[in-house]
């Protein structure tokens, strides 16, 4: 079959205004830091500085909580549910209209494909505004009792990976319930975030209900230490959500987590092997694999590995890897140089342990930060790289002849966020979906999300739930249990 | 002139550990003395080790599978089973509860008829919580998907200090109804009824391992399960008005892995009169989603 050439593609960013620097947004309006610190923003595939952005210290988010308290007792909490519900939905809608900003922004900040930010993060993060909205005048149909009642104020502490989706999560259903949010992006991408504040101010939303916070791990521990925050919701790295876990145990803060995980997408021998193939590729790269359920080992039937191998690896040379901007381009940039050390550090293990490393051939661009789709195979249960969440394009290979082993690898894990099945056969998927401890099981597909679904993981992946129904408990004091 | 028929003298009960479906002692082969709460002697009692909670959270383990495997409506009747002996045996666990806890026979009388109902109530929700706690999703595609509760896995339960039927009960039931299995640590200085449950556990159709039970200090033992890598759940409703131990500090040891810490709700020992709830079941519950295409 004859390869052709794409010709580039390039989105354009002139739908998108920077600015040179941004302040934290505080009580609906944009206001300095009190140490004046700041830290730059980059991006990832050029390392080209985006703007200074201002750090947030306990004084600042002291005052941003504050501002939320009031908010939340005078405005948004005695507030009719269905005005809040009214308030979302011109927030989802407005998330609609400026899409194509949002999604280039996200691009410039965080090095993802503009495809997947186009299609995917602002699309679903619009339509959890909009899911959400439709639960603020409903709560007491939620099942959690006649007239449940929110925390009070949230704080909000989200990752780099999908930065306007994770604050969509957050914010949607903590505002539906009549929680006011001190929220604070990730260090490497507050510029949709900041621009999402923009947003607010279209939205007429009253000030103190959302507030943002820029700034790096100290920002964020100060909003979980906050005395005034009632509930702390995270997504981020296990070793930090144990951290926080440790900081509020003894006070009456609930807390969601949505921590690592270290996903078994396993494949069987009578599975299709072409949809199975692409489900692997979405599970792994998908987002350069920066994915906390990434499907990152793949388990297969000892049958099939060969040809699921090589398949794959043919798959994966047709993968266009490179410029974020451009609408053909399947894999992006690594969001920063440290996560691409780490996925350096543990690839480098992976062979020093004795797995086999198999990586695309394709250029890499000289600027940014860059890591080419990777399949590791004669991987054991014991290697660092079938064990330790990579967050990267990196795919651990592994066998299994019976059922039974194949659960027991997949659980082999203090992770349990998700997994994926593939097979034809229903009752073999329904009986591995009991066995399998995560979160989320996709049989025969992988990586969906939808705001109506459910998403969290079991064991040291974190607790609670965000999306659909069950993602209102954690924000409501009649559903929590935690 | 014959001699008067000497007072019989009554057999008295050895108190142990209940591991497994066993009753031990404790490995560290130390006890301690329990006594009424008017200072009378009732019982030496095994004061559990570090070794024994270990051995207690395998059992606990090893039983979880089956448990949770066993159908819903199976682990109902089996509950149910139990809430039958406790019925049966309720002279016994007045008595028990009435020398502990210093009640009036009436009140040891309210607490153990309310300790066997909430062991009714909570046996019922053995089929409906998946029910009640979870649904489909309409998400937006061609997908099937659903969401359902699924026990935690192994759950370690310090068990309330002041009521030690019906405290006990209002814990345990809810952790094992979704089929989760149970390492307890009794109260301290009210060990006693939680022992005489095991004997009715032991007895019902309860898997062995389903509930173990350690007796002895609360602040030695505690931490052990707080910590424990095999523990996915913490109750800690025991460390209020347990010696040297608080549940800010259990909450702590839990943090390291995640462990799913169920708080008490105020700063004493709640009264345990109305505490059943749905959420005490939810509390050691995960809910897994599972997707699938639609498709000719």
């Amino acid at each position: 079959m004859p390869r052709f050439e794409y010709a580039p593609a390039p989105e354009s960013r002139a739908v998108v205004d920077i600015a040179s620097s941004y302040g934290l947004f505080i009580d609906g309006e944009f206001v300095e830091s009190a140490s004046g610190g700041s830290l730059k923003t980059i991006n990832p595939a050029t390392e080209e500085s985006l703007a200074d952005v201002a750090v947030a210290d306990e004084a600042d988010v002291d005052r941003a909580v504050r501002a939320a308290r009031r908010a939340q007792e005078k405005v948004w909490g005695p507030m009719p549910g269905a005005e809040r519900a009214k308030y979302l939905f011109r927030i989802a809608r407005l998330l609609a209209e400026r899409s194509r900003e949002f999604a280039v922004l996200e691009v410039l900040d965080n090095g993802k494909p503009i495809r997947e930010a186009r299609d995917v993060d602002v699309p679903t993060a619009a339509a959890h505004f909009f899911y959400y909205a439709g639960w603020a005048d409903k709560l007491d149909h939620a099942g959690f009792g006649p007239s449940p009642r929110p925390h009070g104020v949230a704080g909000q502490v989200i990752p780099w990976n999908f930065p306007l989706l994770m604050l969509a999560w957050k914010i949607a259903p903590a505002l539906a319930t009549g929680n006011t949010v001190v929220l604070k992006p990730a260090e490497t991408t507050p510029l949709t975030a900041l621009l999402f504040a923009d947003l607010l101010r279209q939205a007429e939303l009253p000030p103190g209900v959302v507030n943002i916070v820029t700034g790096a791990g100290a920002t964020g521990a100060a909003v979980v230490a906050h005395p005034g925050v009632d509930k702390v919701a995270f997504t981020g790295s296990t070793a930090v959500g144990k951290r926080i876990a440790k900081e509020i145990a003894g006070t009456r803060k609930h807390a969601t987590l949505e921590l690592g995980g270290k996903a078994a997408n396993i494949v069987f021998d009578d599975a299709p092997i072409d949809q199975a193939v692409e489900g692997i590729v979405n599970g792994i790269f998908f987002n350069q694999g920066q994915v906390c359920c990434a499907g990152s080992r793949l388990l297969v039937q000892e049958s099939v590995a060969a040809e699921v191998v090589e398949r794959l690896k043919v798959r994966l040379g047709t993968l266009r890897v490179g410029d974020p901007m451009d609408k053909n381009t399947d894999v992006g940039a690594i969001n920063s140089a440290a996560q691409l050390a780490r996925i350096t550090d543990l690839t480098k293990a992976g062979e020093e342990e004795g797995a086999v490393r198999w990586t695309a051939d394709c250029a890499l661009p000289e600027q940014g930060f860059w890591f080419a789709p990777t399949v590791f195979t004669d991987v054991s249960a014991a290697h660092r790289i079938a064990r330790e969440e990579i967050f990267g394009p990196v795919l651990s290979v592994l066998t299994f002849r019976t059922p039974a082993e194949a659960v027991a690898k997949a659980n082999n894990t203090p992770y349990g966020l998700s997994a994926g099945i593939w097979t034809e056969k229903g009752s073999r998927i329904l009986s591995m979906a009991d066995k399998l401890r995560a979160g989320v099981v996709w049989a025969n597909t992988f990586n969906r999300f939808d705001p109506t679904s459910p998403f969290g993981g079991y064991k040291e992946s974190g607790y609670g739930r965000e999306g659909g129904r069950h993602g209102l408990a954690s924000y409501l004091i009649e559903g929590s249990t935690r | 002139m014959r001699a008067p028929a000497p007072a019989r003298i009554d057999v008295r009960k050895t108190y142990k550990l209940f591991i497994g479906g066993a009753f031990p002692r404790s490995e560290s082969g130390r006890t301690y003395e329990v006594t009424s709460a008017k200072g009378a002697f009732l019982a030496n009692a095994a004061q559990g080790s570090r070794k024994d909670a270990r051995d207690a959270v395998r059992a606990a383990r090893s039983a979880q599978p089956g448990w949770a495997g066993a159908t819903a409506y199976n682990r109902g009747q089996v509950l149910y089973r139990v809430a039958e002996l406790l019925e049966g045996r309720r002279a016994q666990f007045v008595a028990d509860v009435a020398a502990g806890e210093g009640l009036t026979e009436r009140r040891a009388q309210d607490a153990v008829a309310a300790a066997i109902d909430r062991w009714v109530w909570y046996a019922g929700w053995s089929d409906k919580v998946a029910q009640v706690a979870g649904n489909a999703n309409p998400v937006a595609g061609p997908y099937f998907n659903l969401s359902a509760p699924e026990p935690t896995g192994v759950v370690a339960v310090i068990a309330p200090q002041a009521s030690s039927l019906l405290g006990l009960v209002s814990v345990l039931a809810p952790a094992i109804v979704t089929g989760n299995t149970v390492v307890v640590v009794a109260s301290e200085d009210r060990p006693l009824p939680a022992i005489s449950l095991a004997e009715v556990l032991a007895t019902s159709d309860v898997p062995a391992g389903v509930v173990n039970i350690l007796t002895g200090r609360t602040a030695e033992i505690a931490p052990h399960l707080a910590k424990h890598m095999d523990v996915n759940a913490l109750d800690v409703a025991g460390a209020l008005g347990a010696d040297g131990i608080t549940w800010g500090a259990l909450e702590a040891d839990a943090a390291d892995t995640v462990k799913r810490v169920l708080r008490p709700a105020g700063d004493d020992e709640a009264s345990w009169a109305d505490a059943q709830s749905l959420n005490a079941i939810l509390a050691y519950t995960e809910t897994k989603t599972v997707w699938h295409p639609k498709g000719m």
